[in-house]
């Protein structure tokens, strides 16, 4: 199992656990957890309504990509924390993160 | 006041294709979209992406697809109100309704279809305190006219493409032109990006990287902008006005407001014919929500088709509809 910590946009934290080699990315696994996530364009990175911050944790995450930052720029309060959690595979890396969901403008 | 049978609520596929199956009906169609141009996310957000689960398609990209729906629809002639928000819908006494919207276009109809899919398009808006106080009174998400910023001093925030063109423009009709961005790179088209480099260089705007804006002051009309740089240095500078461009995202808007009956962000519909429950509107399409929805292109397609079907006895309520192929019959235009 694959365990890591999700703040919510009011602030509350739950703990999410995953089974290892679910082939889901972040976004699909919050949005199954029916956290209020839009993922307009259905994971394509595209859209960025599925912006997180990943508060503790981030050192073991894989870097971003191009097409990931090229989103993130066009955000008005990205932090050097912030991912798309449509371009985040859930493996190994992610035990233990803590990620908070942005607010629903960013 | 425009007439017409059904009003479209969303120019997308789900949309556009309404129009084909209310069509084959003989009934008319007028679709408005807060977008400046048809084809909702497909060309808003995706043009370019190959999608794969289109029957009779092995892959066709977003742009194509819609491209396509437009020819397929337009033999029945349908019209269009882009770049208009949908702001007020009118019940009449014989049951009809009037759709009203952001620009003033009135839509009589008689029968209303949501195919909003997450809503209207609307920009981002940065978190600072008071924005919304100085919207139109010196804050805007758009550039509707740049003559309106001649000769004035103008501050624009964002990284992305709309911000790196409007400063480029910009630097030679307004006053005074600053750009200000989050990170110290653009990603946008890489000329564009140099051309403002070069513009900076030669003092011709303003460019404050690894800034934003944290709050705007001003007396009924904008006045100054601060900033705050990564290394929480702060700058107050004057400004006429901002205008933050960092794109768009989707929201439900008025649409919640019209006692329809809302499951999470979607509109509750029946599975026969996709209508809600107020009579006479139908959601079709992304917005909509049952036991079973799959948000996928296909689907919405079913439910235009199952909509037009049910609708039809509001535009005709005299005539007993009769179903009928295209490979039989042809397809009618108007």
């Amino acid at each position: 199992m694959i365990n890591f910590i999700v703040e919510d946009r009011n602030g509350e934290q739950r703990p999410v656990e995953v089974p290892e080699g679910i082939g889901l990315n972040l976004m699909e696994v919050l949005k199954a957890s029916e956290y209020d996530i839009l993922a307009t364009c259905g994971g394509m990175g595209l859209c960025a309504t599925c912006h997180v911050q990943v508060l503790e944790g981030h050192d073991n995450f894989p870097p971003v990509s191009d097409v990931e930052l090229d989103i993130l720029d066009t955000l008005p309060s990205a932090h050097d924390d912030s991912r798309l959690a449509c371009q985040l595979r859930v493996e190994e890396y992610m035990e233990g993160a803590l990620f908070r969901i942005a607010s629903e403008n960013h | 006041m425009i007439t017409t049978d059904i009003c479209i609520i969303g120019a997308g596929p789900v949309g556009l294709f309404a129009v084909f199956e209310a069509g084959l009906l003989k009934m008319r169609c007028h679709l408005i979209d807060a977008l400046p141009q048809v084809g909702g996310q497909l060309s808003e957000i995706y043009p370019q992406k190959p999608i794969y689960d289109i029957p009779g398609y092995p892959e066709v990209k977003a742009q194509e697809l819609v491209d396509n729906l437009m020819e397929q629809i337009a033999s029945f002639k349908p019209t269009f109100s882009l770049g208009e928000r949908v702001e007020v819908l009118d019940k009449q006494e014989d049951g009809s309704y009037i759709v009203g919207t952001s620009e003033g276009t009135r839509v009589h109809c008689q029968v209303v279809v949501i195919a909003a899919g997450l809503g209207s398009f609307e920009p981002r808006k940065p978190e600072i305190e008071g924005l919304e106080r100085f919207e139109g009174k010196g804050v805007s998400y758009m550039v509707r006219n740049p003559e309106l910023l001649r000769d004035r001093r103008v501050v624009l925030a964002g990284g992305g493409d709309s911000a790196l063109d409007w400063t480029i423009f910009l630097a030679n009709v307004a006053q005074e032109v600053t750009l200000v961005h989050r990170g110290e790179t653009f990603r946008g088209a890489p000329d564009s990006a140099e051309k403002v480099f070069e513009l900076a260089q030669e003092g011709k705007i303003n460019l404050i990287l690894n800034s934003n804006i944290s709050s705007i002051n001003g007396n009924g009309h904008l006045k100054e902008v601060t900033l705050v740089g990564k290394d929480k240095s702060s700058y107050t500078m004057e400004a006429d006005h901002l205008i933050p461009l960092f794109g768009l995202t989707p929201k439900l808007g008025p649409i919640a407001d019209w006692g329809l009956a809302i499951d999470k962000s979607a509109i509750s519909v029946n599975t026969f014919d996709y209508s809600t429950n107020v009579e006479r509107i139908y959601a079709i399409g992304d917005i909509n929500t049952y036991p079973g929805k799959l948000k996928l292109i296909l689907c919405g397609f079913h439910e235009a088709a199952l909509m037009c079907q049910s609708a039809f006895k509001y535009v005709y309520p005299n005539q007993k509809l009769s179903f009928k192929y295209t490979t039989v019959n042809g397809v009618p235009a108007f």
